[in-house]
């Protein structure tokens, strides 16, 4: 039996990175599931970005 | 390099804040000890602000003061004066002093002296009145009035005597200690206010005053469990003021709000402020008052949250969400972010309840901006409009723009500097 088969064969516990509404979907099929508190660095805002690229040592 | 350079400096600035020791030395009026001081000088909290930018309790307690000093003889004729730009403003902070909510510090008020032993550098402050109905919320009734003319003519020249017989007060070791008995130092006190009743106590009975003064004076602080947060206020002005001018430091060394704008001071950048509108304050409400009465968030007092105690201590004083909101649990959570955004961990003040843990300490730019997490604070709520007083109090954080107006401005410092 594969590994993949045995997986699916355990209850899920599942730690979700990324969009909120994965995690609430398994929550509703009653999964154990824990949502990281995630967000891009800098909120993904590309200045703010670029300026603490500026502040790290080059490469 | 870069890191390395930053790095380097802002471990020299949690140094200086690690190593601070402030000390209680006196009691003074502003007009003789405050730098900077004159008859017509009127300080307030936060960053610069004119008269007509001026919220509604910044004005409420500028007037107040006008009439306190006997410059005006009612509020008509103190909004007159104030207008005329005959009275010159002037923050706190420029004055190596604080003041929570309006922070007004007028010539002829009591104020704290203290020295940062370890860099010889003072920090001062006025009394603490109360809550409610007072001058620092806004409040110029009669009442506060009266109550500001008993602290000038009783409650400090007994306390004044009383620190003079005992010598200076070691208010680190008292901080500290406030801190394991459940206070964080901004809006809970009461650890704080009982351990200087306890140390001053035996002093007070021993000055040449009338019994029914020194009574009245014990009466006052034991009615007050805010009456510590004008000396923890200090202590971390002290503290961070030694801090000031670390060149490459992104550490934060204030932060402040007049009603109007909030504004931080970055070690690295020096004298110059970063400032934005204030935020909102979400909290809980005295009775008859909703958010619709609330002032935006306003005071020099989260001072206490830069040197990493207030709202960062908050998981060592779990009751304080009974008065600003939230669970015990929140209390946790709020101080367990903070580390996210640090450079340390504070020796001296430490949390019993998260193993001894030092309290999160040096608030760096490039990680609030990298983590998106801003700096939680606790606060009073005073009422917008001038003559009212507080309505409440809560959490808050400062524009983010604060910070990313920093962190510009800094990298721009760095290529001048020729280092990146």
């Amino acid at each position: 039996m594969s590994k993949v088969n045995e997986l699916f064969r355990q209850d899920l516990k599942v730690i979700n990175m990324g969009l909120k509404s994965f995690s609430q979907d398994l929550k509703k099929q009653n999964t154990e599931v824990l949502q990281v508190d995630w967000r891009p660095p800098a909120g993904g805002n590309p200045r703010m970005i670029e300026l603490l690229n500026r502040l790290k040592n080059k490469k | 390099m870069i890191e390395q350079l930053i790095q380097k400096a802002n471990e020299q600035v949690l140094e200086i804040i690690q190593n601070t020791q402030p000390v209680i030395t006196g009691i003074g009026t502003a007009l003789d000890v405050v730098p900077g001081m004159t008859k017509t000088t009127i300080l307030h909290a936060g960053p610069p602000i004119k008269w007509e930018n001026m919220s509604g309790p910044l004005k409420g307690a500028v007037m107040g003061a006008l009439i306190y000093e006997g410059l005006a003889a009612n509020a008509e004729e103190a909004e007159k004066l104030a207008a005329s730009g005959e009275i010159k403003f002037d923050p706190c902070h420029h004055h190596n002093a604080v003041g929570p909510m309006a922070g007004v510090t007028s010539a002829t008020m009591p104020v704290w002296i203290l020295e940062n032993k370890s860099y010889g550098n003072k920090a001062y402050c006025t009394l603490n009145e109360g809550l409610g109905k007072v001058l620092r919320y806004g409040a110029y009734s009669s009442e506060v009035i009266d109550r500001l003319k008993w602290m000038e003519n009783t409650l400090a020249p007994v306390l004044k005597e009383a620190l003079e017989l005992h010598g200076p007060i070691d208010l680190k070791t008292m901080l500290a200690q406030a801190i394991q008995m459940g206070d964080e130092g901004h809006n809970r006190n009461k650890a704080g206010t009982s351990l200087l009743i306890r140390e001053l106590a035996p002093f007070i009975v021993k000055t040449s005053f009338h019994e029914d003064d020194k009574a009245a004076v014990l009466k006052f602080m034991h009615s007050n469990d805010h009456f510590f947060l004008n000396l923890t206020m200090p202590a971390c002005k002290c503290t961070l003021d030694a801090a000031m001018g670390v060149k490459y430091s992104t550490i934060v060394v204030t932060q402040a709000r007049n009603g109007t704008e909030f504004g931080i001071r970055v070690s690295g950048l020096g004298e110059r402020w970063f400032t934005a509108p204030c935020n909102a304050v979400k909290g809980l409400y005295f009775p008859g008052f909703t958010e619709k009465d609330a002032n935006p968030d306003i005071g020099d007092s989260v001072i206490t949250e830069t040197a990493g105690i207030g709202g960062f201590a908050m998981a060592g004083a779990p009751a304080i969400v009974q008065f600003v909101g939230g669970t015990p649990k929140d209390a946790v959570n709020y101080t367990t972010s903070m580390y996210e955004i640090t450079e340390g961990e504070n020796k001296s003040y430490v949390i019993p309840f998260l193993n001894f843990r030092g309290t999160p300490t040096g608030i760096d730019i490039r990680k609030v901006i990298e983590t998106g997490i801003l700096p939680i604070i606790n606060t009073g709520i005073a009422h917008k409009e001038a003559g009212v007083g507080q309505v409440g109090a809560g959490l808050v954080h400062p524009p983010q723009k604060c910070y990313e107006d920093a962190l510009e401005a800094f990298v721009q410092e760095m290529e001048k500097e020729g280092v990146i």
